[in-house]
C-alpha cells in the first residue's frame, strides 16, 4: 500500500507540470525579456561561438540547418 | 461508517477535480445568440458604463498584447463615430501588473471606457481563446458575434456588424 501511496504521489508531481497556460496569463512570456534576439551584440556573440565550436555559421535565423548541402 | 480504500478515495478525488478544472470552460462560454450576463458580478475594478440599450463592443486586451495595441485607433475610432447612435466600446483590461496597464492607457489614449479584470473571473467565464477576443452585443444584451484576434483587415467587415447591429430597433 505504501509503494501505491508512493507512485500516486509521483505521478501527481507529474500532472503537476501539465497546467495550461492561458491566453490572459501570457504577460511575462509575452515580455521583451524573453526575446532571444532582443541584443544584437549578444547574438552575434553567440553566432560567433556557434561558428567557432560547430564549424557553422548561420545555423539561426536563415534557411537550412548549418550543414552545407543547401 | 467504514472509509472507503485509499484508492478509491483517490480516484474520486482526480475525478472531482478533474470535474471542478472542466466544468467553467464547458458551462459558461460565451457564445453567439448567447445572453451577455451582468458584468456587475466579476469583481472588475473601475466604473462600469451603463450598457443597457447599447450596441456595445466588449474588447477583452492587455498591455503585452500586440494586436491589442494594432486595434486600438480602430476602436476608438468606431467609438467616436458611432457613440451618438448608441454605440460603446468597452475594454476589458486583463493585466496582472495596474501599473502597465495604466501605463498602457496613458500612452495610447483610448477615447473609450475601461475596466480591469484583476482576478481574472471574466475572462475566464468568457472562456476567451486568444487576445485579443471582442464581443459584440446588440441593444438587448444578445452576444451576436466573437472575434478572436484582431488584424486591420478586419475593420471592415466589423463595421459592416456594427452598423448592421444599430440598424436593428
Amino acid at each position: 500500500m505504501n509503494l501505491l501511496k508512493l507512485l500516486l504521489c509521483l505521478a501527481g508531481l507529474c500532472l503537476c507540470s501539465c497546467a495550461n497556460v492561458k491566453p490572459w496569463e501570457r504577460g511575462h512570456l509575452a515580455s521583451y525579456l524573453m526575446r532571444g534576439d532582443r541584443d544584437p551584440l549578444t547574438g552575434s556573440i553567440s553566432e560567433h561561438v556557434w561558428f567557432t565550436r560547430e564549424a557553422f555559421a548561420g545555423g539561426r535565423g536563415v534557411g537550412g540547418g548549418g550543414c552545407g548541402c543547401n | 461508517m467504514k472509509r472507503r480504500p485509499f484508492i478509491q478515495r483517490s480516484i474520486a478525488a482526480t475525478i472531482s477535480a478533474i470535474a471542478v478544472g472542466i466544468s467553467p470552460s464547458l458551462f459558461a462560454a460565451w457564445k453567439e445568440n448567447a445572453m451577455m450576463p451582468a458584468l456587475s458580478g466579476f469583481g472588475l475594478e473601475g466604473v462600469i458604463p451603463k450598457t443597457n440599450g447599447k450596441v456595445v463592443y466588449l474588447d477583452f486586451l492587455a498591455s503585452w498584447c500586440a494586436p491589442c495595441k494594432a486595434s486600438f485607433p480602430v476602436l476608438s475610432t468606431w467609438h467616436n463615430k458611432y457613440s451618438s447612435k448608441g454605440f460603446m466600446v468597452l475594454g476589458v483590461n486583463v493585466d496582472d501588473d495596474a501599473a502597465a496597464m495604466q501605463a498602457f492607457l496613458k500612452k495610447n489614449n483610448p477615447g473609450f471606457p475601461s475596466v480591469r479584470d484583476a482576478q481574472h473571473k471574466l475572462v475566464a467565464a468568457a472562456d476567451v481563446k486568444t487576445m485579443p477576443t471582442s464581443f459584440l452585443i446588440d441593444r438587448k444584451g444578445v452576444i451576436r458575434a466573437v472575434h478572436n484576434g484582431f488584424h486591420p483587415k478586419d475593420e471592415a467587415a466589423l463595421s459592416a456588424k456594427i452598423e448592421s447591429l444599430l440598424a436593428e430597433s
